[in-house]
């Protein structure tokens, strides 16, 4: 996927992204303030500051009605956002998600107006996530396969199917009480009750990623497949049962939108993908795999869950959000590279003046990824 | 790409850096929401607000519907007026916009619905805060709104299209239909009375509706579901297509084949857009209403439901300014007017 | 991404690199076989069952529908060959699809060459954008392209609005281009073979079109033999945008309205196209024929499901298991090809 020179500079970086991790001395720097000003965190902040800008600037922005509305619009996204940040720490990639979503929206209905009872039609549409999810896994952790195209074609193949399954129909009338519960609020906080639902499989993730073996398993996968055979990470299964998740979760999300919306149809969810990857990126999650973490990726889906409702409730065109999600995905990448750029020229033009004898040692240990940036 | 061998300071620097981009984007962003013409008024004592959602933003029909509405507003005494929508006209993207109009406490929301059903959950919550719901052009399931503005009699829209396709391709033969999406409410409704027109008329035993399919108001896809119908249909005679996407993509391909002037071609259709078709010859006649007309009564019915005026019931009468009186009918309806039938002769006298 | 997978890389020591080329060549002549035979039978079959679909009209239709999904998967190809990808085509389109309409009510009798250079300028301008960021930022093209993907998108809306201009707003000529035939073929399909012709030589047989397969193929090695990476991939961006203004012009052309929406979600449909063709997604194999070829069958499966009068909503999971299918064809081929280096490398010694 990555270009060229960034592959290149990417295995540098990786490898020098592990040394300086685990050995934090070389940046002088103790745990807690590493966490506090790494990438991750740095989203949380931005969105912890919008919010309380939204809050104090946007009129009728800080009221339980907000909360409620903004939760509910971004629950898909933010559902699918946790196994896509796991699947991306690996180094991989899962587009077909959306198209899981729609896939086991269309079951729902068909299954629904077939006179299924309603929980077996719950059942046997997650049942067709993971399914779809392990097809996934088979290709891209079994057969090795590129994720980027295989996921490509699951794209096309499991929006295909949700067409085949109901084709233009659309089936609306789910029972009430669900429906209604699904759109319910904690109390009067505004917190949407299926949040508790969400909130579960959050933590999941987030422990699942950051606290097990499994996890930091996961981790070294991204910066190095062979590396991570050796340390005794079984590559295969982990990334099999990573699309699995996906999938799973992805009809979770499908169930989710069905149910919300009342409306079960094959182009329920379309173009989410794109959403959720642009969001997981923007939190943190570094393409290459190897980096990232839940709250990060969490932050990133809130954050522009939290721009688009502003926009939408100054009803400002999503024209403007459009423009400020790409702008927002492209700086958050490019920004980094940009300073990295900036201080290390200034790194270099300082060591010249300061210390000539030290300039050949600084060039030295510059190698490994200066000159190859030089260009 | 990310961060090489870091030191403290210049990590720190860059993060902060970072951060300040981020922040200056969304400052930007909210700023310029912040800048533009919040809500007037809205939810304030005395004054009314309306909002119309259309089934997609930036598509010329709904421009002309939306601009008859503004006018409607206007004239009707409503004192803050937006529109909104999604930039796609799928089912459940009206829904976030139809939530924030409740928490900006709107007073009528005016809608089209693009799923009767996906947008309800969010209409009862207006209500519940309020608003008062008219759905115009395409209808959303009757218990979600207080009244639906119609074009036309849905069967007076049916019959002119079968009589116009009828005179076109000499009272016999196979004919198909090309509609926007299958969930469409309104087209669907035109063609459930143009199957139990053809079934029910004896004038029409010989002509035989042999397809339907879907454009989804998409011009690629009306286009090549078009080319599709003739090479699948060979015997094919005449095309109906009751949306105005439809029809212009329709037209579009059938004056660029072989096909121009051997198959027929009617529907809904706008007449800038159908104007170039009907001179060269590729379509003889078509029909519409006037869709501003559409958007100004839905606004003056807006401002008498918040007014008490009416409550949607049937029989309840309003003003429609300079469209005269109006009447509520049976679950809530009100027509605006006949279709018009538009030709070489006539299409020149007509702006939109 | 580690989408390199089995990466000739450390197979391919610098000095069998001429020897690799040849094998590589004819594992390219293999690849595109399967495609080419599932576009016979598919033409064949459908033909069979409706004889009408190769009627004078048919086929014209066929080529019609495939030109601009063809111009748009061979400059895909150059990108993907790269080890990239662009996934801001359908916007890239969208935009000078709308620009040429506002062009040509904007000025009056503007010549067409005009208006095809000023397309094709815009699409070179936002393609260089992308290749910019690409190579400068070293970010994955895939994130800054999803980044375009919006941003063009949203510049769409908002220079279009709900603006749209029609067939009938532009000149009888230019919509002529996509209606009058040459032997059998419609003149814009004419173009689009040009392109392939012109672009498939460039990759062949010219200094800058074997070093993008170069790069695409081991990135580390083609910057240690001295190639211009950053250049040469710059170039692959600016061609592919260079050839989505030229099938934004020809949309124009083609299709009776343009405006804020035009080619939405065409991106996946593209990437597919080459896909199928045999261009393989981790760079350094595939030709522009091949996605030629590749486009060609993915719009002919619309129009034969239709002719046959198959239910369309099949049309959309058969292209998912065409690309799967591609993937597969593609993965064996390469672990052939290595087998046959390994031999020849081991004869050697």
């Amino acid at each position: 996927m990555s270009n060229p020179p960034t592959e290149l500079l990417g295995t540098a970086t990786n490898k020098s992204g592990v040394r300086a991790s685990e050995v934090p001395s070389t940046g002088g720097r103790t745990g807690i303030a590493r966490i506090l000003l790494s990438r991750d965190t740095v989203m949380i902040y931005t969105l912890v500051f919008f919010v309380i800008y939204a809050a104090l600037f946007i009129p009728r922005f800080a009221s339980p009605v907000s909360t409620g509305f903004l939760l509910l619009d971004v629950i898909p996204a933010l559902l699918i956002a946790l196994p896509m940040t796991l699947v991306i720490i690996t180094g991989e990639i899962d587009l077909s998600v959306a198209s899981i979503a729609g896939l086991t929206s269309a079951l729902m209905g068909v299954l629904w107006a077939a006179g299924l009872d309603i929980g077996a039609v719950l059942l046997i549409s997650l049942l067709a996530g993971v399914l779809a999810g392990a097809f996934n896994g088979l290709l891209v952790a079994v057969l090795g396969l590129p994720s980027l195209a295989v996921t490509i074609g699951t794209l096309a193949l499991f929006r295909g199917l949700a067409l085949v399954v109901i084709g233009d129909n659309a089936v609306a009338n789910f029972p009430p009480e669900l429906t209604s519960f699904f759109t319910s609020k904690i109390g009067g906080t505004g917190i949407p009750t299926v949040m508790i639902g969400v909130i579960v499989v959050a933590i999941f993730f987030g422990v699942l990623l950051h606290f097990t073996p499994f996890g930091r398993g996961l981790f070294a996968l991204g910066y190095s497949k062979e590396a991570a055979t050796f340390v005794g990470i079984h590559v295969m299964r982990s990334k099999f049962w990573l699309y699995v998740a996906s999938g799973s979760v992805s009809a979770l999300a499908g169930i989710y939108w069905t149910l919300r919306y009342s409306s079960a149809r094959s182009d329920n969810a379309s173009g989410l993908e794109l959403t959720v990857i642009a969001a997981v990126l923007l939190g943190g999650v570094s393409i290459f795999g190897g980096k990232g973490s839940i709250p990060g990726a969490v932050a990133g889906v809130l954050l522009i869950g939290t721009i688009n409702f502003t926009l939408r409730l100054n009803r400002i065109s999503d024209v403007v959000l459009i423009i400020v999600t790409g702008t927002l995905l492209i700086a958050s990448v490019v920004a980094p590279s940009i300073f990295e750029g900036i201080s290390k020229w200034r790194h270099t033009r300082r060591n010249r003046r300061i210390l000539p004898p030290a300039s050949a040692l600084g060039a030295t240990r510059a190698t490994a990824s200066g000159v190859q940036e030089r260009k | 790409m990310e961060f090489i061998r870091p030191t403290t300071g210049r990590r720190t620097r860059r993060l902060f850096a970072f951060a300040a981009v981020a922040a200056s984007v969304a400052l930007v962003a909210s700023g310029c929401a912040s800048g533009s013409d919040v809500g007037t008024g809205a939810g304030a004592e005395g004054d009314l607000s309306v909002t119309f959602i259309p089934k997609q933003l930036n598509n010329p029909y709904t421009d002309v519907v939306l601009g008859g509405g503004q006018d409607g507003a206007t004239a009707a005494g409503f004192t803050g007026i937006e529109v909104v929508g999604p930039l796609e006209a799928s089912a459940s993207s009206q829904v976030s916009f139809i939530n924030a109009e409740t928490q900006a406490g709107t007073s009528v929301i005016v809608i089209a619905a693009n799923d009767p059903d996906a947008v309800g959950p969010a209409l009862e919550e207006a209500r519940a805060a309020g608003a008062k719901i008219v759905a115009f052009d395409s209808d959303t399931n009757p218990k979600y709104r207080d009244v639906f503005i119609s074009q036309v009699v849905a069967k007076d829209v049916a019959l002119i299209q079968v009589k116009l396709i009828a005179e076109q391709i000499g009272g016999s033969g196979e004919i198909a239909i090309l509609s926007a999406t299958a969930n469409a409410t309104n087209q669907n409704e035109w063609i459930k009375f143009i199957e139990e027109e053809l079934a029910s008329n004896p004038d029409y035993t010989d002509i035989t509706l042999v397809a339907k399919v879907y454009g989804d108001d998409d011009d690629t896809k009306s286009f090549q579901e078009a080319q599709g119908l003739l090479q699948a249909y060979p015997n094919l005679k005449g095309i109906i297509s009751p949306t105005t996407v439809g029809i212009a993509a329709t037209a579009r391909y059938l004056s660029t084949s072989d096909y121009k002037g051997k198959v027929a071609l009617t529907g809904l259709g706008l007449p800038n857009e159908m104007r170039p078709f009907v001179k060269d010859g590729t379509v003889t006649a078509f029909a519409l209403w006037d869709p501003a007309q559409l958007g100004y009564v839905a606004a003056f019915a807006g401002k008498a439901l918040a007014d008490g005026t009416i409550t949607g019931a049937k029989g309840d009468k309003f003003d429609a300014g300079d469209m005269g009186e109006r009447e509520v009918g049976a679950d809530g309806l009100v027509i605006v007017g006949p279709p018009t039938t538009f030709n070489a002769d006539n299409i020149d006298d007509y702006d939109f | 991404m580690t989408l390199t997978s089995p990466a000739p890389s450390q197979e391919t020591p610098p000095k069998t690199a001429r020897r690799a080329t040849r094998d590589f060549a004819s594992v390219l002549r293999w690849r595109e076989i399967p495609v080419t035979i599932a576009l016979i039978v598919l033409v064949g079959l459908t033909y069979l069952a409706n004889p009408l679909f190769l009627s004078q009209q048919g086929v014209k239709d066929l080529l019609l529908n495939a030109t601009i999904v063809i111009i748009l998967a061979v400059g895909q190809a150059m990108v993907i060959i790269t080890r990239n990808v662009d996934l801001s085509i359908g916007s890239i389109l969208g935009i000078v699809a709308f620009s040429t309409g506002t062009l040509f009510v904007a000025v009056p009798g503007i010549p067409i060459v005009l208006v095809f250079l000023t397309g094709m300028a815009l699409g070179a301008l936002l393609g260089a954008v992308n290749g910019l960021l690409v190579t400068i930022a070293k970010v994955p093209s895939l994130v800054i392209t999803l980044g375009t993907l919006y941003i063009y998108r949203g510049l769409n809306n908002a220079w279009a609005g709900g603006t749209q201009y029609f067939a009938g707003d532009r000149p009888d000529n230019f919509g002529a281009l996509s209606v009058d035939t040459i032997a059998g073929f419609p003149l814009i399909t004419l173009i689009a073979i040009v392109v392939v012709v012109i672009v498939a030589i460039f990759m062949a047989s010219t200094r800058p079109g074997r070093d993008l397969y170069a790069i695409g193929s081991d990135p580390e090695a083609a910057k240690l033999f001295g190639i211009p990476v950053t250049r040469r991939v710059l170039l692959a961006f600016l061609s592919n945008g260079i050839l989505a203004g030229l099938a934004g012009v020809l949309y124009a052309s083609r299709f009776n309205s343009v405006g804020a929406t035009t080619g939405t979600g065409l991106e996946f449909d593209i990437v597919a196209a080459a896909v199928v063709g045999g261009v393989a997604i981790f760079g350094g194999s595939g030709t522009v024929a091949g996605a030629a070829i590749g486009a060609l069958l993915l719009t002919t499966i619309t129009s034969a499901l239709t002719a046959i009068r198959v239910d369309k909503f099949w049309q959309q999971a058969i292209v998912g298991l065409l690309i799967l299918a591609a993937i597969i064809i593609d993965r064996v081929a390469r672990i052939r090809t290595q087998k046959k280096l390994r031999l020849s490398e081991a004869r050697d010694v």
